[in-house]
Parts: C-alpha cells; sequence; structure tokens
C-alpha cells in the first residue's frame, strides 16, 4: 500500500507513509521532528499547536493530515529566515512577552497570521485573534504589545 | 523555630510539602562532581544556614557540610554555575546569570548554567517556595565573588604584580601599568583548584550592583521563540518507545481483572501489568494508542464524597489543629471587650494549575542505571522516588530537568517518571510518557480546597479586639494576620481530602488571605469605616502599610466616585518575604449579571528588586492566573471522577479576560531580595470579591466569587 501522502512543510516537500488520519501535528512531532509546535490539550483549545496553513492559523492537533492537502505548512521552525529573526518573533523578545515559553511558538504562529490578514490591528482586535491561546504564565499584556510592536515593523511583506 | 523560619523569611511548609522527604547521598555527588569537571577553578559553597538544616534534617545528619551550589572556571575560561534549582518559567535562569556576573566581572553570555540534574548539580529540595532568590542567589553570588579573588591571585602570582593591582573586565584580567593581560581560564596550568567557603562570606550591596537590578532580558528567549528549546515531550532519542497508561475509571480504584491478549499480539507492543499499574510502550503514538485500547481490564468502583458535600466532609473529618500562628490572649476576653461581633464562613474550591506542558518524561535503562529526563520542580524529590519504586540506590538514578512549560508547584511529584521508567525497564529501550491533558487533570493533584471559619470583634472606633481564624484543609501558608489585635489565634486543622491535592502558587495563602481580607471588609462596614482606613487603624507593619498606601494611591482609591453597577476592593497580605496590597475595580452588567474587571492596580515589595522587568512579568502574570481562582476555576468531583477535566469544560483566563494593570514596585536596595513568583497572587481574589460587593450589593464568601 504505497499510499504516501504529500505535505508542503516550510518550503519543502516530503513524502509521507501515514495514516491520513492522523493528526497534523502528530505528523509535525512524530515523522518530521518539528517539535517547535506543541501538544497542549488535544481539543483545539489552547492554541499551543498553532500553525499556517496557506498563512492561516490553523490548530494542528485537531487537524487530520489527510485534510492538509496541498497547502502550505509552516511551523515556528519556517519562520526565521537566513537567520533573521520575523517581526513577531523579535518582538517577543523585546517586550519580554513570555515566560515558561511553552505557549509561545502557537502565539507567534496565531500573532504571524494574523498580521497576513490585518496588518495593523488594534489591541482589541488582537485580543480577539488570540483569544484562542492560552498563556497559564498570564503573559497577555505583553503579548499584545509585541504584536502591536511587530505591527509597528511594517517588515510583514518580506516574510514568507 | 518557628520565630527564626519567620526571620530567615522561609515559609513553614505545608505538610503535603514534606510528606515524602528525599534522604541522603550528598557527598558522594561532591565527589562524583569533582571527577566530572576538568580542570579549572571550582568553587563550593557550604549550606551552613540553620534554617535550611532545621527544616532538612538530613543535612544535618550529613557527615560533612553540604554543597549548596558549584562554581566552574574552564581553561577556555567558560564559566558554569551547577545549580539544583530548575527553570519553569519564573525566569530565575536569567536573574541567577545576573548575580554571578555581578560578583565575576563577566558578561552574562559568557555564563551557562547547568540546572536540576541530580549527577551533577549539589542536592537541592526543590524549586518551591519563593526560595531561589532569597537563598540561592546569595550563595551562586559567593561563589562568584570567591572566584574572582582566586582569579585575581592567580594571575597576580603568573604576572608577578600585586593582585590589587589587576582588574578583571570581561572575562580578562589586565594590568594597566604593564599593559599586560591575560584570559581568566588561562591560569590553573591544567590542574583543578577546589575550593569550598562559607554560606556567610560577603557579597556586593545592591546599591553596587551592575548587571543584577537591571532587565537583563531572558537568556533563553531566543531558542524558546524560534521553536529551538526542547522541553520534556519534544526529546526523542532513536529507538524510543511511547508508552501509555491504562488509566483507571475513577480515583481509588483495583484491577480487578486484565487481559492483555489482543495487545500482546501486535507487533512491536510491550505490556506491562504490574499490580494496579498497566501500561503499553509501542514504536509509534498510533500503535501505542491501539494497544493501550485493546487492553481489557475491569476495576472496582467505591462511593466518594462529590464537590456538594465537599466542606461539610472537610469540617467532619477535620484533625485537631496544628500549632497557633498568632497564638496570643483569651477569644472570649477579646470578644467581651467589642463593640461588634462577628462569625463568617469562608471557602475555597480544587482548582488545577494547568501547566501547559502537561507531566512528561523520558526513561532509560543501561544495566541497572536508571536516567529520567522530566519536567519537574523536585528533581532530588524525584530521584528518591524512582530509587524506591524499583528499589535501587539513588546514585543509580539520574534526573534531568529540560526548562519546563511551567509548573505553579504542581509539578513537584515524579508519576510521569516512575511510569516512564517502569515500561522502559521491560521494554528495555527508551520510553518516553506524555500524560494527556485529560490524565493532567484526573491524575495529577489540586490545590487543596478548603473551608475557613472567622470570628471576630471590633470596638466602634474601628479597633480589633479578637480574631479567631480555623482553617480546615487548605493549608497555613499565610495563617498569621499581620493586624495589630491583643486576642488573636490562627489555627491550621488537617483533614480527610477526597482529591489529591498538593503545592500551588503561594499555598494556601490565598485562601487564608481570601478569608482574612473579606472578614476585615466585613467588619469595616459594621463600624461604618473606609476598609483602606479600617485597616491601617489596625496594621502597624510599616512595609505592609507601605504597598496599601502606595496601592490606594495609584489606584485612586480615595478620589473614587460611585458609578451604579461598579465596585471597588482593596485588600493586602504578606507572605515568603514579600509584600502586596491589590485595589480592583469590577463593573457588573445588570441584566446579565456578568462580572467585567475594569481595571487593577496591585504595589508589590520584595526587597531589593534583581530584574525590574522579570519582576514586573511575574507580578503581572501572577495577577491574571489570580483571575481564574477568583472568578471561574473549580473542580466538579463524584465518586473519584473529575467531572469538567478538559480545557474545554475547565475555564482558565484568556485575553478576554485581562483588565488592565498597573504593577507599582517598591524597590527596597535596603532590604534582602525575597522571591516574587508566587505572593502577588494571594490580595487578586479578596479585592475582587469586594469589589464584586460593592458592584452588587451581595457578598460572596467563596471561591470562585459568585456573582450574586
Amino acid at each position: 500500500m504505497a499510499d504516501f501522502l504529500e505535505l508542503h512543510v516550510n518550503g519543502e516537500r516530503h513524502r509521507l507513509d501515514v495514516d491520513p488520519g492522523k493528526s497534523l501535528l502528530g505528523v509535525l512531532r512524530e515523522d518530521l521532528d518539528l517539535t517547535g509546535s506543541k501538544y497542549g490539550c488535544g481539543e483545539g483549545q489552547c492554541g499551543a499547536c498553532t500553525v499556517l496553513l496557506d498563512g492561516l492559523p490553523v490548530r494542528s492537533c485537531v487537524t487530520p493530515v489527510g485534510s492538509v492537502g496541498a497547502a502550505a505548512v509552516l511551523t515556528i521552525e519556517g519562520l526565521e529566515q537566513d537567520g533573521r529573526l520575523h517581526p513577531v518573533q523579535a518582538a517577543f523578545l523585546a517586550e519580554g512577552a513570555l515566560q515558561c515559553g511553552y505557549c509561545t511558538a502557537g502565539m507567534i504562529m496565531s500573532a504571524a497570521g494574523l498580521l497576513r490578514s490585518e496588518p495593523d490591528p488594534d489591541e482589541a482586535a488582537i485580543g480577539r485573534a488570540l483569544e484562542g491561546n492560552v498563556c497559564r504564565c498570564g503573559a497577555y499584556a505583553r503579548i499584545i504589545a509585541s504584536v502591536r510592536r511587530a505591527a509597528r515593523t511594517h517588515m510583514e511583506g518580506s516574510h514568507g | 523555630m518557628a520565630d527564626e523560619t519567620r526571620a530567615a523569611g522561609l515559609i513553614e511548609p505545608e505538610r503535603y510539602e514534606f510528606s515524602e522527604p528525599p534522604r541522603y547521598h550528598f557527598l558522594l555527588s561532591r565527589r562524583r562532581f569533582l571527577e566530572a569537571v576538568g580542570a579549572g577553578i571550582i568553587v563550593g559553597v557550604v549550606v551552613r544556614n540553620v534554617a535550611a538544616r532545621e527544616y532538612l534534617p538530613e543535612l544535618a545528619r550529613a557527615s560533612a557540610e553540604p554543597i549548596g551550589a558549584w562554581l566552574h572556571i574552564a581553561e577556555d575560561g567558560a564559566v558554569t554555575v551547577f545549580t539544583g534549582k530548575v527553570e519553569v518559567g519564573q525566569d530565575i535562569r536569567t536573574s541567577l546569570t545576573q548575580a554571578v556576573a555581578d560578583e565575576l566581572h563577566v558578561a552574562p553570555a559568557a555564563i551557562r548554567l547547568v540546572m536540576g540534574d541530580t549527577d551533577l548539580t549539589p542536592f537541592d529540595p526543590g524549586t518551591f517556595g519563593s526560595r531561589t532568590t532569597p537563598q540561592m542567589a546569595p550563595q551562586l553570588r559567593r561563589a562568584a565573588a570567591a572566584a574572582r579573588v582566586m582569579l585575581l591571585e592567580l594571575a597576580a602570582d603568573h604576572m608577578g604584580v600585586a593582585a590589587d593591582s589587576l582588574t578583571l573586565v570581561e572575562g580578562r584580567i589586565s594590568h594597566a601599568h604593564s599593559n599586560r593581560t591575560v584570559g581568566i581560564g588561562e591560569l590553573t596550568g591544567g590542574e583543578k583548584l577546589v575550593r569550598e567557603l562559607a554560606e556567610d562570606a560577603p557579597t556586593t550591596p545592591a546599591e553596587r550592583w551592575t548587571v543584577a537590578g537591571t532587565s537583563l532580558p531572558k537568556v533563553t528567549g531566543r531558542d524558546i521563540v524560534t521553536g529551538r528549546h526542547r522541553y520534556t515531550p519534544d526529546l526523542r532519542p532513536a529507538g524510543m518507545l511511547v508508552g501509555k497508561v491504562l488509566r483507571p475509571p475513577a480515583l481509588n480504584a483495583q484491577l480487578t481483572s486484565f487481559d492483555s491478549t489482543r495487545a500482546h499480539a501486535m507487533a512491536g507492543v510491550v505490556v506491562v501489568r504490574d499490580g494496579d499499574f498497566a501500561g503499553v510502550a509501542a514504536p509509534d503514538e498510533a500503535t501505542a494508542a491501539r494497544a493501550l485500547a485493546a487492553l481489557d481490564a475491569e476495576w472496582s468502583r467505591s462511593r466518594q464524597p462529590s464537590h456538594r458535600e465537599l466542606f461539610e466532609h472537610l469540617k467532619a473529618r477535620a484533625e485537631p489543629p496544628r500549632g497557633d500562628a498568632d497564638g496570643r490572649g483569651s477569644i472570649e476576653t477579646g470578644l467581651s471587650a467589642a463593640d461588634e461581633r462577628m462569625e463568617a464562613s469562608y471557602t475555597v474550591a480544587y482548582i488545577a494549575h494547568v501547566p501547559l506542558e502537561p507531566r512528561a518524561a523520558l526513561a532509560q535503562w543501561e544495566n541497572d542505571r536508571l536516567t529520567v529526563w522530566t519536567g519537574t520542580q523536585r528533581p532530588f524529590n524525584v530521584r528518591t522516588e524512582l530509587a524506591r519504586a524499583f528499589g535501587i540506590a539513588e546514585e543509580r538514578v539520574r534526573v534531568l530537568v529540560p526548562d519546563t512549560g511551567s509548573g505553579y508547584g504542581g509539578k513537584h511529584t515524579g508519576d510521569a517518571a516512575v511510569e516512564a521508567a517502569r515500561l522502559a525497564r521491560a521494554a528495555q529501550k527508551p520510553v518516553k510518557l506524555v500524560w494527556t491533558r485529560e490524565e493532567e487533570f484526573m491524575w495529577a493533584y489540586f490545590r487543596p480546597a478548603g473551608i475557613i471559619d472567622v470570628r471576630s470583634g471590633v470596638r466602634r472606633d474601628g479597633t480589633l479586639t479578637a480574631w479567631e481564624f480555623h482553617n480546615y484543609n487548605s493549608g497555613a501558608s499565610g495563617i498569621r494576620s499581620s493586624y495589630d489585635v491583643l486576642h488573636s489565634h490562627s489555627v491550621y486543622h488537617p483533614s480527610d481530602s477526597p482529591l489529591r491535592q498538593g503545592s500551588y502558587r503561594a499555598l494556601a495563602a490565598t485562601a487564608n488571605t481570601f478569608a482574612r481580607e473579606t472578614h476585615m471588609d466585613e467588619l469595616a462596614e459594621r463600624v461604618g469605616m473606609d476598609p483602606l482606613a479600617f485597616r491601617l487603624k489596625n496594621l502597624s507593619e510599616p512595609r505592609l502599610r507601605a504597598v496599601l498606601e502606595a496601592a490606594a494611591e495609584s489606584f485612586g482609591w480615595k478620589e473614587w466616585k460611585a458609578k451604579p453597577g461598579h465596585g471597588i476592593g482593596i485588600a493586602c497580605g504578606t507572605e515568603k518575604g514579600g509584600f502586596v496590597a491589590t485595589c480592583a475595580e469590577v463593573a457588573v452588567e445588570r441584566a446579565n449579571r456578568r462580572a467585567r474587571v475594569v481595571r487593577i492596580v496591585e504595589a508589590f515589595e520584595c526587597g531589593a528588586v534583581v530584574n525590574p522587568d522579570g519582576l514586573r512579568n511575574q507580578v503581572e502574570g501572577a495577577i491574571v492566573m489570580g483571575l481564574g481562582g477568583a472568578l471561574w476555576e473549580a473542580i466538579a468531583f463524584e465518586d473519584g471522577r473529575i467531572l469538567n477535566g478538559r480545557l474545554s469544560q475547565y475555564r482558565v483566563p484568556r485575553f478576554s479576560d485581562l483588565p488592565p494593570i498597573e504593577v507599582v514596585l517598591l524597590d527596597r536596595k535596603d532590604l534582602p531580595s525575597a522571591g516574587a513568583g508566587e505572593t502577588p497572587i494571594i490580595t487578586v481574589a479578596p479585592a475582587l470579591g469586594s469589589a464584586l460587593y460593592g458592584a452588587t450589593g451581595v457578598r460572596s464568601r467563596s471561591l470562585p466569587l459568585t456573582a450574586g
């Protein structure tokens, strides 16, 4: 049964022999060793597993890999370009917007997705877009400030 | 002892903190450490702190004085610090780096911390109780200060000049007069120079700090924002199996029948049954899940108390009190001197930590040696648990703690470590076990629930005359009243908890501060006084007065004008050497009774501030976490089952819950630094409760609060 599944992740093509019902998160972590996306709840409630599918944030823990099709998957590992941090990553560092860091990858991916569709969101819009991401350490105010800071740098266009 | 403990800024341990004390084996680790590190300068700090030895009786039994921390300067100039503390998001990796950089005069980037590795780091009771900053940071400062003196003396010999003519900057020692320099690693000539020094060696006073006292960014920040840091669930050694544990349907269930025939038939699957423990290991997640589902098991069930009868149960099963934190005067005398008397009961629910990284462990056996990577706040305690579980000596067990996705007091035990090690022993391969969120809710432990009875008396002029305080089950932390009252008794009654319970950020100080401060508000109202004025009238502790006044000032307490549907509240408290006061404004919509937190102002003082931005981050986080326990979080349970054990059923604070928060830090450079990860949470709930009362006219005496 050579039913290979083709997956486009961070600009690379992968041919995978996996059950199409397996979660995208499981494939990223187990089959591709991309462990930056985290398991937090397994029911799409915490956002720690967030990746972008063709630029839109999805919860990879509840996304069957068979449903991804030809869509481009972008994970936290693919956000940095040539050693240069994405503006959201840089802003998280500048604002000290993390404590334990376990939610950070999902937060950054959700924020990067937001800035693609809405380059200059206000605080309320950021909060709405990130409502599905939990930071148990409570760094919410700093995360909002980071997304505002990233928006101000006006550099989103240069990032894939 | 109690006074000495308080004077040293230590907490009085909750009984569940020390129920399974670690034992022995400090001296072996000293020898092993010295063999393991390379040539260079090695400085160890001896733990002589009397109070520390008191709460760790095994330290007193040790035949040589134990080492608290090591500092190693290698021949290439690399500075490595070895501490048994662990990083769980409180950012001590950064603040401890600052302490070492300050004393050693090297850049923070040149310093590496090895944390929570039981083979390499000296014994440490665990990362809890806000003890890293007051205890570990000074130890590291002393080690670094001594290392600097050693370096200067060595360099003086090397150059044939006086040590006081040399300067150490950024890892190089210079003799300005002759224009010569030497790197700090080049001085030991391939030898190991070992020095142990006493804990009371002098360190730089806070006024002269250069690196500490500044907002150094998180040293591991880049690895985290790029996804490179590997938490325990991210470890994947070659040949690793995935483990899963068969969970009973309820707490206290016993395995009555077990058939693993179907699972055994699956390729690559290992099945373990050992008493009531049963689990599987398989080459991948999907196979492990299939194998687990193929186990046929039956469990005994029993009737157990539910959340509806919890508080009656806790009072009915209470044990005699353990000591009296105030213990002065006679309540009856105090009450007879009062114009107004009051009695009230307050309750707090069980709540879950919900650390976003679930409990996880990777276990590996090599012959009779066991190595386990796991996210825990107590690696040495986990080592003890493992050694006992497998009947092997502790020196055959190594526990390593990757920087962990939070704990909040919830990761003191080694459950996942023991389970993974049991599966790995059967499989003879490394096994990784990551708990699901549902397992987290059901099989970890909770912040204790409790019921608190208060009886008090007050004179018409607002003077407290009597204070009697009984805490059932939730704990003794923060039970002592800071108010001036001649007749005062505050006692803790342990009870029989239907659910497994343990540490939580600030322990019972949240429950005790909630009950005390809510009751203070009720008394203020009874005598017709403003809640702030009533507190200040009965409070002489200057540090507590200072935060109370600072919070009220920034909030605009005295200027606030009443608005329909709005209320304000204030609360203060002290715990673990920190002093905190919170003011809150709440609005309640008339139509649906939904409460909205309009704003929060919190003033906090914990001595000399080590990292202002890191401290603000901790205070902000504690306030946000405190919102959950104050407003929504409560575990529902029945017959040993958790009824809301999923993130979709258990509400934790989210972005939309975030009120504007203002943090006021009082920096007391004249006072020793206390820890700050916990205490800022304790006044959030009573301030919100009081504000909610102002908004609705209905007093809630329970956590979570009810909007009336």
